[in-house]
């Protein structure tokens, strides 16, 4: 049988979520005993996200035009998507700034009338993706299979998830251990 | 006293007359969901979660206010009503900024519980975002509304219990929101007596002592059982 | 006050009647386009004729084809003229003596009135609204008189029931059985309310009661408190009704100077007093619990029933609430007996309704038809069907807590029971009609962006459902939804329905209920293709 081809990807979040994916401490050795680790910002060097992967957990809201294409190509390229942690599943810290309104009063916010110094508005087209007006959830850009909550998810919540998947089934997210926000 | 026997999820119960259904429920210890209940002040069936059914009729009933009747049969946890509550609860996670991460009532918040009960792991609806303010001007304690939820335990609990009325409730619709004396900062509100029931009183992490950080917040419950039972009964120990 | 006095005021009104009438309609349609200015020209005409011993111009209340105002009506010649301005004031004179008038007449045998039967509306336009006299003229609280004198209270709520009377409000409650609830409360205080919070969009009936014949309404509160048992009454009416407020004042003095309100009326053991209480503009206040609270001074919310506010309303005391419409159908079922009532109208649903008819329709206006009249008699007969020869594609009845329907079933009677079989209701009487340009998404959104800035914020569902169900339908407008977000609409419209604590919330999904009832198409053809069920959020977020 062929390995589960397996990736992490790390959108609008603090990569909280991915520690505490690596403080699965041993169960990372089985764990890369049974799948294929194809794309992950703790586990791989690939830049590009590549096609045909079978699991996907994906971090963090969408908050620039670069979450939102990585987004697409990860649902485009994935069969399982798991909204991993609260930023993906709710936008959670992200997301504060929508209360601000649309991208412009957030980055006049952040470095103008919050500069020390040298207060000036980035802007460096091609290199610093442009932010989207709302931070969103990612169920709300692209169809998500699995919902992690937490922040971070523990370990045990993203072993629990990751164990059935393994085996080819599907999770049971319910319950205080496996749902609970925060 | 008259005693009315009813059937709830299939196990009989007698209780005297007078007595609501969620009284009945709590008695045949089978739990019905709520949010703005607190024992002790007035009943206000707002926050819809205990919602149960009747047969005989395709109502649904708020078993906080639903007084028993004799012979009733009440459904309490439904496919139908496990449904809406987890829309009811998703519209509340939905209408306010609840970031349970950074909450001082994370790990101690009846709404984030909610969440898990009814098996909330995201919200189907988008989350509006509102824009809503905090109020730091009281010496001891704290209201941020991004956190409101509406069910005006405050209101009552000050109102019925400490005699104060420093809470209500402002606006209508979304643009609803607790208010203090006559729409003042709370701590330019000269009827506060700066007891904390409302802070006892809070579900979530609304209403909350200064200094607390996140998954901090205290609440006396039992102050507020001491003193509903003292008042009722009056049995003045703790 | 007795019988003779108010036989000799109904004399006298009578005698100072000059030969010839020449009414203005003065309610608030016809004020608006003018009426006021029409009426002075017209005083100014006579006196410049030198016929002030022949001619009267009088104010009098709502003629009912308020799309073509303002309206003149001249007797006894019976001619009605439309859409009159100033300047057709002295040649309206000069036809009284078979000169042409300048103004367009409109033709009173039009089935438009024609196929009317009045009866709450049987002063408005005839009487002035402002003047007792002129409703003791036309047999005004004689009915008052008979129930005070010649009936105990029992025989009162006796002729109530008989007559089948329903709640005009909309719910359709037998107001006999409603009365008969109060009544049977203990003695002590007890309450009588007018509910004319009128606030469905659309809707102008009660506002054309009050303005035309505020008097019918004070008389069927007293009536009800002789019934019941209650010895003061409120009348709830919104701020946005400033001449029916000035009228109803002006009309409860009136009462008081003629002892027909106050201690003893007609000298029977009976005392009744009403107060004006003026809404602050919410919509919940219709609802009666938050009405109550509103007459409190307090936050105008509702709270669960049980217990009703016959059993504790008002202070905690019993309580009987009646709509306007309910209330002006009394002085006339005491006047003529309550089996002559439930001779009139269907089976289930007895007597006469009025309806304000609007929207795209030849002649808006207020109609009152015996119940059972079927909806295509209403809207193609009466109404003259959608002008231009566009055709009928819905009716909408019953406001923000109705339905939708669709032409092919307007052979449907009006009646309490059919449209709700039909997914709608009766309502309080708004009636809009529409046509084939009409976007029936649009109408749900329409009546949700009404509910959810309505919604008194109270219970969960209704205060952010209605929000939720409002995005929802903006994002299939857009054309920016999916299959999902439409079964998300359906899922959430039953629960808003079933969950909500009043019958705000509980009825603010209808409009989309009933649209999705008969018009799923329009609501399929906005979808997002299926294949592209991702596409919708991104699109619109891009900075």
């Amino acid at each position: 049988m062929d390995k589960i081809r397996f990736a992490t990807a790390w959108l609008a979040g603090c990569s909280g979520c991915h520690m505490s994916f690596l403080d699965l401490d041993e169960w990372l050795i089985e764990l890369a005993q049974r799948v294929e680790v194809v794309y992950s910002p703790v586990a791989c060097d690939l830049k590009d996200y590549p096609e045909n992967v079978d699991v996907c957990l994906v971090e963090g809201g969408v908050a620039n035009q670069d979450n939102l294409e990585l987004a697409h190509q990860i649902r485009d390229r994935t069969k399982i998507l798991v909204s991993f942690g609260d930023c993906a599943v709710t936008a959670n810290v992200p997301g504060m700034r929508n209360m601000l309104g649309g991208s412009d009063p957030v980055l006049k916010r952040a470095y103008l009338e919050l500069a020390d110094s040298g207060a000036q508005l980035p802007h460096a087209p091609g290199i610093v993706p442009d932010l989207l007006d709302q931070v969103l959830p990612l169920h709300q850009v692209i169809p998500v299979d699995i919902y992690m909550p937490g922040c971070p998810p523990s370990a045990d919540r993203i072993k629990a998830t990751l164990e059935p998947l393994l085996r080819g089934e599907m999770p049971q997210m319910a319950g205080r251990d496996m749902i609970k926000f925060g | 006293m008259t005693v009315k026997t009813l059937k709830i999820d299939d196990i009989d119960v007698a209780i005297a007359a007078g007595s609501t259904i969620l009284q009945a429920a709590q008695e045949a210890s089978i739990p019905i969901p709520t949010l703005c209940h607190l024992e002790g002040l007035t009943p206000v069936a707002a926050c819809r979660m205990c919602m149960v059914e009747i047969e005989g009729t395709s109502k649904l009933f708020p078993a906080c206010v639903t007084e028993v009747g004799e012979g009733m049969v009440v459904s309490t946890n439904t496919p139908k009503l496990q449904g809406y509550r987890r829309m009811n609860v998703e519209l509340l996670f939905a209408e306010g900024n609840h970031v349970c991460a950074i909450c001082v009532a994370n790990d101690n918040c009846e709404l984030q519980d909610l969440a898990v009960e009814v098996g909330i792991d995201h919200s189907r609806f988008p989350y509006q975002f509102p824009k809503r303010s905090i109020d730091l001007s009281h010496p001891q304690f704290g209201i941020d509304h991004n956190r409101c939820i509406l069910c005006t335990r405050c209101v009552r609990v000050c109102d019925e219990v400490e005699g104060a009325h420093v809470w209500d409730v402002a606006q209508r619709g979304s643009a609803c929101h607790i208010t203090s004396g006559m729409d003042q900062p709370w701590g330019e509100v000269s009827a506060c007596t700066s007891c904390g029931k409302c802070v006892d009183a809070c579900p979530t992490g609304a209403i909350f002592h200064k200094g607390e950080t996140t998954g901090e917040k205290q609440r006396d419950r039992e102050k507020l059982a001491f003193l509903m039972n003292a008042r009722e009964h009056q049995q003045w120990t703790r | 006050m007795d019988i003779a006095e108010l036989h000799e005021i109904a004399q006298q009104a009578r005698d100072r009647r000059k030969p010839t009438r020449i009414r203005c309609c003065t309610a608030a349609g016809c004020l608006s386009s003018g009426a006021a200015a029409v009426k002075t020209e017209l005083a100014q005409a006579v006196k410049t004729a030198g016929l002030e011993d022949q001619v009267e111009v009088c104010s009098v209340g709502c003629m009912r084809f308020c799309g073509h105002g303002p309206l003149v009506a001249v007797d006894p010649s019976d001619t009605l003229y439309a859409a009159v301005t100033p300047t057709d004031a002295p040649s309206i004179l000069t036809a009284l003596n078979g000169g042409k008038a300048t103004a367009a007449q409109a033709d009173p045998n039009h089935p438009f009135f024609a196929q009317q039967q009045p009866i709450v509306l049987e002063n408005s336009g005839l009487i002035n609204p402002e003047s007792i006299d002129d409703y003791i003229a036309a047999g005004g609280y004689e009915p008052l008189h008979h129930a005070l004198t010649e009936l105990t209270p029992e025989e009162t709520l006796d002729e109530v029931t008989r007559s089948g009377l329903r709640g005009r409000g909309g719910g359709g409650y037998p107001t006999g059985l409603k009365w008969a609830t109060v009544a049977k409360m203990p003695a002590g205080q007890k309450y009588v309310i007018c509910n004319a919070d009128e606030g469905d969009p659309g809707a102008f009936m009660d506002r054309s009661v009050l303005e035309s014949d505020p008097h019918r309404i004070l008389e069927g509160m007293a009536i009800a408190g002789y019934a019941i048992g209650a010895n003061h009454g409120f009348i709830y009416v919104r701020a946005e009704y400033p001449l029916a407020i000035q009228r109803l004042k002006k009309a409860i003095q009136q009462a008081k100077r003629y002892a027909l309100l106050g201690s003893q009326i007609f000298d029977a053991a009976f005392d009744f007093k009403i107060d004006i209480r003026i809404g602050a503009g919410a919509f919940v206040c219709g609802e009666e619990t938050a009405l109550m609270h509103s007459i409190q001074g307090q936050r105008g919310t509702p709270r669960p029933r049980p217990p009703y506010p016959a059993e504790s309303g008002l202070w905690g005391c019993p309580t009987l609430i009646n709509n306007v419409e309910t209330l002006a159908n009394i002085p006339a079922i005491l006047r003529h007996g309550g089996d002559w009532y439930a001779g009139i109208g269907t089976e289930t649903s007895k007597g006469t309704k009025v309806f304000a008819l609007t929207g795209n329709i030849t002649h808006t206006g207020l109609i009152e038809v015996p119940m059972g009249t079927p909806l295509r008699q209403i809207v193609a007969d009466m109404g003259g069907g959608v002008p231009d020869g566009g055709r009928v594609k819905a009716v909408q009845t019953g406001g923000p807590s109705g339905g939708c329907i669709p032409a092919h079933l307007l052979d449907t009677p009006v009646e309490y029971e059919s449209l709700q079989a039909l997914g709608t209701i009766m309502g309080s009487g708004g009636m809009i009609v529409m046509d084939d340009h009409t976007s029936m998404v649009e109408i749900a959104r329409f009546y949700m962006d009404f509910c959810k800035g309505e919604s008194c914020g109270k219970c969960v569902p209704c205060r952010a459902g209605t929000v939720q169900l409002y995005d929802l339908l903006t994002q299939i407008m857009a054309g920016e939804a999916t299959r999902e977000d439409l079964d998300q609409l359906e899922a959430l419209s039953a629960m808003v329905k079933d969950m909500s604590l009043c019958g705000l919330g509980q009825t603010a999904p209808n409009p989309v209920v009933s649209t999705l009832k008969y018009f799923k198409q329009e609501y399929l053809d906005l979808l997002l293709p299926a294949s592209n069920r991702s596409g919708a959020p991104t699109v619109a977020t891009l900075s």
